[in-house]
C-alpha cells in the first residue's frame, strides 16, 4: 500500500492526469468504486451496532453520487463499470427459492394469510401513494410514476410505462420506498408490537421489496425469505392489481 | 460455487425465456426463482452447495442495489420541482402499506388459529 503512494508521489501531475483519464474510462474503476464505497457504508453500519438509520445502500449511495460528482462523470460512465454488480441481481432473485425452500413447511401452513396480506399490501402501496400524491399536488404523471414504487424495480419500471408513467423516474421511487423501508421497517414493526417474523418479513417484501429483503435476511433467514416470497407475489400481484387501480381513479 | 452459480443462472435463463411467453409482465429472474423452487420441492431436498452459495449471495443483497440507486443523480432536478409532494407521499405511503400489511396478516393468522372466536 505504502509503495503504491511512494510510486504515486514520484509522478508528474501531467502523468498523473494521463493514468485518471485512462482509468477512469475503464470499468475497473466504477466497478471498484462501487464495492468500496459499499465496504466503507457497511462498515459504518456496523460501526453503530446495525442502526437501520445508517443503511449501508444510501450511504454507499450518498458517497458514489458525491465522488461522480466531484470528478465530474455522468451517471452513463460509471455504469459501464457498475453494471457488472447490478447484473448479480438476476442470480441474486432466483437464489431467494433457496431460503424460501427451507421455510416451505412454515408458509405451507399459512399460505392463506400471506396471500391476503400481499394482496390487501399491494392496493394500499398502490392506493395510498396515489391520493396523496394527487392531493399533495403532485403532477398526473409523477401520481402514475408513484403508483408502482412498492414493486420490485424491473416490474414496477413495466407498470408505470403500460399506465402512462415515467419508467425512469419510477425506477428511483422503487429504490427510495426500499430505502425508506429498511431504514424505519424494523422500528415501526416493533412499534405496533409485531414479532412474528413471518409477519414481519411479509410487511417489509410487500413494502420495500429487495432492499427491504436485504435488510430483513440481516435480521433473520425466517424474515428474509418470507420477505423474498413476499416481494415476488407481490410483483405478479402488482402488475394486474395497480392497473386496475388506476382505471378506477 | 460454479455448479450453483450455473443452476442459478440456468434458472434464470429459463426464466427469462418464459417471460417472452407469457402475457403478464412478471420479470425473469422471478419466475427463475419459482422453477428452481420447484425443482426443489420435486427433488425433496437441497443441495449444501447450492446453500451455501444462496447464503453468501444474499448476504450482501443490499450491495446489488447501489448501482441502480445511483440512478437518482440523473433526476435530481425533476425530483426538486415536487419534492415535497414526493417525499411526503413516499414517506406515508411507505408507512401506511407496512402497517396494513402487517396488520391484515396478523388478522387473518389469529382468524386461522381461532384465537379470535376462543378469546374474544
Amino acid at each position: 500500500m505504502i509503495d503504491v503512494f511512494a510510486l504515486l508521489s514520484q509522478l508528474q501531475p501531467a502523468e498523473l492526469d494521463e493514468v485518471w483519464v485512462y482509468l477512469s474510462r475503464s470499468p475497473l474503476l466504477h466497478l471498484t468504486a462501487t464495492l468500496a464505497a459499499y465496504q466503507l457504508a457497511y462498515r459504518i453500519y456496523r460501526a453503530t451496532n446495525n442502526n437501520p438509520l445508517a443503511n449501508p445502500v444510501a450511504i454507499a449511495i450518498v458517497v458514489l453520487i458525491a465522488f461522480l460528482k466531484l470528478t465530474g462523470t455522468p451517471y452513463e460512465t460509471y455504469f459501464e463499470g457498475a453494471k457488472f454488480v447490478h447484473f448479480l441481481l438476476g442470480p441474486a432473485t432466483v437464489a431467494l427459492a433457496i431460503p424460501l425452500y427451507h421455510q416451505l413447511p412454515k408458509l405451507r401452513s399459512q399460505w392463506l394469510p400471506t396471500l391476503v396480506a400481499i394482496v390487501v399490501g399491494v392496493m394500499t402501496a398502490g392506493g395510498s401513494a396515489m391520493v396523496l400524491a394527487q392531493f399533495l399536488g403532485a403532477s398526473p404523471e409523477t401520481v402514475l410514476s408513484l403508483a408502482p414504487k412498492s414493486t420490485t424495480a424491473p416490474v414496477a419500471m413495466a407498470i408505470s410505462e403500460s399506465i402512462g408513467g415515467l419508467a425512469s423516474l419510477t425506477a428511483v421511487l422503487v429504490i427510495l420506498t426500499g430505502i425508506l423501508g429498511a431504514v424505519f421497517g424494523t422500528r415501526l414493526l416493533d412499534w405496533l408490537g409485531i414479532e412474528d417474523e413471518t409477519v414481519r418479513g411479509v410487511a417489509m417484501g410487500v413494502t420495500s421489496h429487495g432492499i427491504g429483503t436485504a435488510r430483513a435476511f440481516q435480521i433473520s433467514g425466517e424474515m428474509g425469505a418470507f420477505s423474498g416470497l413476499a416481494m415476488a407475489l407481490s410483483a405478479g400481484a402488482a402488475s394486474v392489481l395497480v392497473p386496475w387501480l388506476v382505471q378506477l381513479s | 460455487m460454479v455448479n450453483t452459480l450455473l443452476l442459478l443462472l440456468f434458472c434464470e435463463l429459463l426464466g427469462e425465456g418464459l417471460t417472452l411467453v407469457l402475457p403478464i409482465p412478471i420479470p425473469g429472474p422471478v419466475l427463475g426463482m419459482f422453477l428452481l423452487l420447484a425443482a426443489l420441492v420435486i427433488r425433496g431436498k437441497s443441495y449444501a452447495q447450492l446453500d451455501d452459495t444462496a447464503t453468501s449471495l444474499l448476504s450482501h443483497l443490499s450491495l446489488l442495489f447501489v448501482p441502480a440507486g445511483v440512478g437518482v443523480m440523473v433526476h435530481f432536478q425533476r425530483i426538486g420541482g415536487e419534492w415535497f409532494a414526493l417525499g411526503l407521499a413516499l414517506i406515508l405511503s411507505t408507512l401506511v402499506t407496512m402497517v396494513v400489511t402487517a396488520w391484515t396478516m396478523q388478522l387473518m393468522l389469529r382468524l386461522q388459529r381461532g384465537r379470535v372466536l376462543v378469546h374474544d
